[in-house]
């Protein structure tokens, strides 16, 4: 029997396969760096998506950065990177010479920042898509844009205009009802969205009487927050016509291919990629098996198929 | 191996991915142990680069812990002519990963991704005047000064060895790897050597015309480091440290192994170190890890 076919898209961005990574956890130009070429030869992923970009370069969070957990890990990392400028001047171009389409995950705290940051962007003929993180509190509302259905619409809506590519909403899972900020994000004009970003967690130090983590609380990711995941992705694909992007907890092509059965239509590998530098090539080779297993011929089967 | 002092030896590059090793030995030294892992494939690893290990079974076993691989430093690595490399590790049992590591029986597995980070100078590039080295030890941390040891050995270079421990049950492999005349131990017990610590021997080194001369290398808990490194500034002598810090990945992919810069800003351990110059970095102490 010949190998499913695992060829798909996203929003009009044509994929060889299913399986990309979140953002942030898979630094392809560091990679590159530790283990040369071989990353580009034998990318991980069908499709690269950028930590998050934002308008100015930040430092990231002071230290700890890092707790680990029953399956999973906290990080607060803070979102250290280069800044807007020093993305698009030097890291953009070597980016585009892995060869898989690109998509640029940005953030800021008011839309007139996240305009110019998309406007920017999107001009560049490496971009395919433009992933907009919206975890972070409005300076203007002071509420945090991927929290409140309303706030996401009227971001998007503002952002819609600026460009024909894919514009794609991260949803956090801390909330009560991410179908409707799904929703709220549909209704702007939103191609997609990818979900979960990381569930709110904290750590205590073992040996003194404070947290952890250097600002106090982090985000959970790991297999730990798989069926948190599994269940919001359930729940928004119900919701909404645009595809979903599923995330958290894939360590392997099984897991994965749980995501496409919940309901999203690719699906994105993060933490794992820390244990294993490979793990979505890994992915990628496991899924004819997987997909057989359950008695599909194609990946286009499985993302057809409902759960009973 | 090439002897010019001025050449500046390359870090090795890791082979993309991870790989799977036999346990070949394991047993007690000390308080701490050693074990060895069958490397098949990989190159050689450099003084001060490190590997992310975990055993292949039992890792986020009961309780979900350990689930990250732990980045540790090789103590020595061999190779018998035709034959596959050997990789020793010395670890001490103080967390569910060190603690698994820890009881790995001959004939298990275990994942190994690196080797990763970049190695220490040569004592020339360090301090052009340097006649020699003095490597400055604690507890596990003397594992990279026995590999950089080996090497200055092989180049030539005279080194010095001052290696500090707790006590009898927070020490090990100074046999097996410093097996050597120049070295000096201190225990803060007092149960073998100095009594007190290391840094005392260190400091009786640098008096007089020694400290011109010097160039000094350290890897061991975070006080002691940052101790060595403020002896070492305040006398401006040039000293490189190998570092520790929580890390998930190795590769810089987490971003969670932040030490903070003297300049401002933070480096990423992984790829911008572990090895660093003492002038590089605000402090030693802030990355202490706490995973185990």
């Amino acid at each position: 029997m010949a190998s499913p076919d695992l060829a798909t898209d996203i929003c009009g961005i044509e994929l060889t396969g299913p399986v990309l990574n979140g953002s942030g956890t898979f630094d392809a130009l560091a990679a590159r760096r530790v283990f040369g070429d071989a990353v580009v030869d034998e990318f991980p992923f069908d499709c690269y998506v950028s930590k998050t970009i934002t308008m100015h370069p930040r430092p990231g969070n002071p230290p700890y950065r890092l707790w680990e957990t029953p399956s999973g890990m906290i990080n607060s990392i803070g979102l250290p990177g280069p800044g807007l400028d020093g993305f698009l001047e030097r890291d953009l171009g070597r980016l585009a010479e892995i060869g898989v389409p690109l998509i640029v995950s940005v953030m800021a705290d008011q839309v007139e920042d996240f305009t110019v940051l998309v406007e920017r962007v999107a001009a560049r003929p490496e971009v395919a898509g433009i992933e907009l993180n919206v975890s972070c509190p409005n300076v203007h509302s002071g509420l945090i844009v991927g929290e409140q259905p309303a706030e996401a619409e009227a971001l998007v809506r503002a952002l819609r205009p600026l460009t024909e590519k894919p514009l794609i909403v991260k949803l956090t899972p801390n909330v009560a009802n991410p179908d409707e900020v799904a929703a709220g994000a549909e209704r702007g004009g939103a191609d997609a969205v990818s979900m979960i970003n990381t569930v709110k967690a904290a750590a205590i130090d073992p040996d003194a009487n404070r947290t952890w983590l250097g600002v106090g609380a982090g985000g959970l990711s790991g297999p730990a927050v798989r069926p948190i995941a599994l269940a919001q992705v359930r729940a928004v694909s119900a919701a909404v016509d645009i595809p979903v992007i599923g995330m958290g907890g894939i360590t392997d092509a099984e897991s994965a291919l749980e995501f496409i059965l919940a309901g999203a239509r690719v699906v994105a590998v993060g933490t794992e990629n820390f244990r294993n530098p490979r793990a979505g090539l890994e992915v990628t080779e496991g899924l004819p098996a997987a997909l057989r297993r359950r008695g599909f011929d194609s990946l286009a089967e499985a993302q057809a198929s409902t759960l009973s | 191996m090439a002897a010019d002092p001025s050449s500046r030896p390359e870090r090795t590059r890791a082979p993309f991915g991870r790989r799977l090793c036999e346990v070949a030995e394991s047993r007690p030294s000390g308080g701490y142990r050693i074990f060895t892992l069958i490397d098949e494939t990989g190159p050689e690893p450099a003084p001060g680069q490190f590997f992310m290990l975990a055993a292949a079974e039992g890792w986020a076993g009961d309780g979900g812990r350990p689930y990250l691989p732990r980045a540790i430093s090789h103590a020595r690595f061999t190779r018998a002519a035709g034959g596959p490399m050997r990789l020793d590790f010395l670890v001490h049992d103080v967390g569910p990963g060190t603690s698994r590591l820890a009881s790995m029986e001959p004939g298990e597995k275990c994942w190994l991704a690196g080797p990763f980070g970049g190695r220490f100078s040569l004592p020339r590039q360090l301090n052009p005047q340097a006649h020699g080295a003095i490597l400055v030890g604690g507890g596990i941390g003397i594992a990279p000064m026995a590999v950089l040891r080996r090497e200055l050995v092989d180049r030539g270079i005279p080194s010095r060895s001052l290696l500090g421990f707790r006590d009898r049950e927070h020490s090990g492999g100074i046999d097996e790897l410093f097996g050597c005349e120049e070295t000096r131990l201190a225990f803060e017990d007092g149960s073998s050597g100095h009594q007190g610590y290391v840094t005392d021997l260190l400091l009786q080194l640098l008096e007089g015309d020694d400290a011109k001369s010097a160039a000094v290398y350290t890897c061991g808990p975070p006080a002691m480091l940052e101790a060595v490194r403020r002896i070492c500034l305040e006398r401006e002598v040039p000293v490189e440290l190998a570092l520790e810090s929580p890390m998930a990945c190795g590769y810089g992919a987490c971003f969670g192994c932040a030490v903070p810069k003297a300049d401002g800003g933070y480096l990423r351990l992984c790829i911008d170190g572990p090895v660093v110059r003492g002038d590089e970095i605000a402090s030693a102490m802030a990355g202490e890890p706490a995973v185990g």
